[in-house]
């Protein structure tokens, strides 16, 4: 067994190649559903030719919302939930650079009142994610990521049906800059995130924001991302508090009793949970849970979201290695 | 690993995606092609100088009210005037430009949208008192909450209808007197005038713009109250742009707008006694309603809002009706729908399901794209749209625009009437009330099923549209027929409230005919196209 050393010296460096680190939160697809795993937001990667895969089941649900500023409920949607599989994988291109890629399925539905909950797949996304920088002094690392992401819709779902759409339907490039720092197994992870929006095609040939707009297409404000997230990180267990605060650079806020669009000024700020735990009996299967509460919001509801998933790391380094000695 | 080791070669693949991605979101231009902001400058095929022996709606003649003659041309008061309009013309500016094109494309295609956007705005149902009763829109306090109006689709039926007639009347009268007076353009007079915008050489006393401009003020300053103040500004920026483009002088605005709004007020006055005052009804006649069906052995509508909505302006059917009298409305009423009881109406509730459970994409795109609901302009506003794109197509003069949309407005208005006395009359109930399962893929509007309101609207202006461009009335009729079928598609109608509800168009063309307004309507289809 040549792969028992790795778990029995607990190093940052091999933490890398076991860890990954998941929350689900709805982030890129605000209002409707929970959208993506965040995987690009943790300062964990995995290590040349190891290639991690699971999948994971996401809950989303809120009652009240923030109409504007107003906080409010409407009884003609109830609770409004949604429900997310995603299947989720990240690759090591390199030791420093690794590519992730995510495909959520979701259904909504809203328990009061006629409308009817949709369901499909929605926005593929992928990142790449580069760790140019490496310090290690004592027990202590320092170390910097840059992480470039996008994502598009994979079919064509109905955007303008907020709350109950299951997604924006906007193609969203991101660029993120993540500083970590640790010192034994207390960690802390910063960092802040741009996503440039594209424009939407929707059904109607008219729409009004705060003027008529004669067009089918709707252009979406960019957003601007902030994460912090500590804890404590070993081989077997990370266990984190996440705090972070979605901004739309823009849009416009739903008129009193009018119904969200997608272009509303979509802000959110989220404070949860995540956990990740490692098995030592069966190498390379890890488990994970979250939960997350919105605190304060504009144009979205007051989410509850939890989650749970299950991962496999496959060594392809190891496999020809195997293959070398036979 | 050494930093250096890391900068030297992994990086490369990072950045040149990074690189790669930012240039791809630079490419990504962000302006939005709005089919608004593209129109023309309107440059009219013909100039239709002979309309002010058009007939007017509800003028007596064209002359009704008096217009004093201009100022000579000649003298100081009028060299004032033309100095004012060359002072504009030294200096004028980038959004100077953009306004005496956006106004160029059109004075009574801009109201028109101006009154969409209003729509559009105010078009949001009131949220309930914290007792779960309803508050009612008051156009005596016009800024509180509940906002005044909530424009749903009669009431902006009918005010499309009164500005359009409003603007329609004004544009007859004043080609009466610039045929009279003969002014001529300040572009014609005094040649270091520019002419900004397409010149017809058309008389310019009083100027047309501003009738159109006059009659909507008084209009829009008693449909939409709260918004007076955006309005009179949108008035004064058209002026700065007629000036500044050389086509009228003050005193041909001053004329128009005091002409305009006489016609305005003559149109308001009408609105003011064609029953809209007492539409939204009493808690008892809400009951009756109800008590009736009952009566009938019927199963009655109820509103499936939480908490429950008082229906949406029970008495509209009521309204005076500008082709017809109140009389036809009811003579002309389809007979009832099917029984809840009867196997047909099992027979259309399952096919509603069959739609609520296994809608393709094509049919949710007609259910979004023809929904006009909450926050919108309308179905109403929705024909309005599609016959403005048409008719700046089509290069009308200002007065045939105007009559063209009063033609499709008041056949939408009195659509509206025909379809909600229907609709409260039988007090049938939408399928969502018959099983609670279907659920609806667009909002479940709050008043009973049968006629379907945009199957009735889409019929009429459908009908009347063709009239007005025969090589479009194919593409109209199928227009309707999607907006109707959409509503089936979406769950909230069974098909006989679609196919009644369409079916009247044939009807509405002869209405067109009807003695009491036939003078009117021959003006219109056959021989004034």
């Amino acid at each position: 067994m040549i792969t028992i050393s790795l778990y029995k010296t607990f190093t940052h460096s091999a933490l890398r190649k076991r860890g990954w680190g998941f929350w689900v939160g709805a982030t890129m697809a605000l209002l409707p559903a929970l959208a993506q795993a965040q995987t690009e937001v943790d300062a964990i990667m995995m290590n040349k030719n190891n290639f991690c895969t699971g999948i994971m089941y996401g809950h989303n649900s809120w009652k009240n919302y923030w109409e504007g500023t107003l906080k409010r409920d409407n009884a003609n949607l109830g609770t409004v939930s949604s429900q997310a599989i995603m299947v989720m994988g990240n690759y090591g291109l390199k030791d420093n650079l690794n590519l992730l890629f995510a495909v959520p399925y979701i259904s909504t539905k809203a328990s009061a009142g006629t409308l009817a909950g949709m369901s499909g797949i929605q926005d593929g996304s992928i990142y790449l994610k580069w760790m140019p920088v490496e310090i290690k002094k004592g027990n202590q690392y320092f170390s910097v990521y840059g992480i470039a992401g996008a994502s598009t819709p994979l079919t064509n779902y109905v955007k303008d049906y907020l709350p109950l759409s299951i997604g924006l339907g906007s193609s969203n490039f991101s660029g993120r800059l993540m500083l970590d720092y640790q010192k034994g197994n207390w960690f802390a992870t910063a960092s802040a995130a741009y996503f440039l929006r594209s424009k939407v095609q929707i059904d109607r040939a008219a729409y009004y924001t705060t003027q008529m707009h004669y067009t089918s297409t709707v252009q979406m404000p960019n957003a601007l991302n902030l994460n912090l997230r500590a804890g404590w990180r070993s081989s077997t267990l990370i266990a984190e508090a996440v705090l972070d605060r979605f901004q739309s650079q823009g849009g416009f806020d739903i008129s009193r009793n009018n119904m969200p669009f997608l272009s509303n000024q979509m802000n959110a700020t989220r404070l949860g949970v995540n956990a990740k735990y490692t098995l030592t009996s069966i190498e390379g299967l890890s488990f994970i849970g979250n939960a997350m509460f919105t605190l304060e919001g504009r144009n979205m509801g007051q989410t509850t979201s939890w989650g749970a998933g299950i991962f496999y790391i496959i060594d392809f380094n190891r496999k020809q290695k195997s293959d070398d000695k036979k | 690993m050494t930093k250096n080791k890391l900068m030297s070669s992994k990086p490369k693949l990072a950045w040149a995606i990074l690189c790669g991605g930012l240039l791809i979101l630079a490419a990504c231009n962000k302006s939005l092609n709005d089919r608004s902001a593209d129109f023309p400058v309107l440059n009219p095929l013909k100039t239709d100088a002979n309309a002010g022996d058009w007939r007017p709606i509800l003028l007596a003649s064209a002359n009704e009210f008096t217009v004093p003659a201009p100022l000579p041309v000649f003298g100081a008061p009028y060299a004032l005037e033309i100095n004012e309009i060359k002072a504009l013309q030294q200096n004028i500016s980038a959004s100077q430009l953009e306004q005496i094109n956006y106004w160029g494309a059109g004075t009574v295609l801009r109201w028109n949208e101006t009154m969409r956007e209003l729509v559009a705005k105010r078009n949001l149902a009131p949220v309930q008192n914290a007792d779960g009763t309803y508050p009612i829109p008051s156009a005596a306090n016009p800024f509180g909450y509940p906002e005044f109006p909530f424009s749903n689709p009669p009431y902006s039926a009918r005010a499309y209808a009164y500005l359009s007639v409003a603007q329609y009347d004004a544009l007859v009268a004043c080609a009466y007197y610039r045929r009279l007076y003969n002014r001529q353009a300040p572009y014609q007079i005094d040649a270091q005038v520019k002419a900004l915008l397409p010149a017809n050489n058309q008389p310019t006393y009083p100027s047309e713009e501003a009738v159109v401009t006059g009659a909507t003020l008084e209009i829009m300053r008693r449909l939409f109250p709260a918004d007076i103040a955006l309005v009179q500004a949108k008035a004064d920026q058209l002026l700065q742009a007629k000036l500044a483009a050389g086509m009228i002088v003050r005193s041909d605005w001053e004329a128009g707008i005091a002409l305009g709004r006489s016609v305005g007020l003559r149109a308001a006055a009408r609105a003011g006694a064609d029953n809209m005052g007492r539409a939204v009804g009493t808690p008892a006649e809400w009951a009756a309603l109800e008590a009736n069906a009952i009566a009938r052995n019927e199963t009655p509508w109820i509103s499936l809002e939480i908490p429950k909505r008082p229906p949406m302006l029970p008495n509209f059917g009521r309204v005076r009706p500008f082709l017809f009298d109140s009389l036809t409305t009811i003579a002309i009423r389809p007979p009832a729908p099917p029984s809840t009881r009867s196997p047909q109406f099992q027979q259309e509730l399952a096919e509603v399901k069959s739609f609520a459970n296994g809608i393709t994409r094509e049919q949710e795109r007609m259910v979004h794209f023809w929904a006009d609901g909450v926050g919108t302009y309308t179905p109403p506003g929705h024909w309005n749209a599609i016959a403005a794109e048409d008719f700046v197509a089509a290069r009308f003069s200002e007065v045939r625009w105007a009559r063209n949309l009063a033609l499709l407005n008041m056949s939408l208005m009195d659509a509206g009437i025909t379809c909600w006395d229907t609709k409260y009359f039988y007090f049938n109930p939408r399928p969502s009330q018959m099983d609670p399962s279907i659920k609806t893929t667009t909002g479940l509007p709050n008043f009973p099923a049968y006629t379907s309101g945009h199957s009735t609207f889409s019929g009429a202006a459908a009908t009347i549209l063709g009239h007005i461009l025969p090589s479009r009335a194919t593409a109209y009729v199928a227009m309707a027929k999607e907006a109707s079928d959409s509503r089936l598609f979406g769950g909230i109608h069974y098909r006989s409230d679609c196919e009644v509800g369409l079916a009247p168009r044939k009807k509405s063309r002869g209405l067109c005919h009807h003695p009491r307004t036939n003078g009117w309507g021959r003006l219109s289809p056959s021989r004034n196209r």
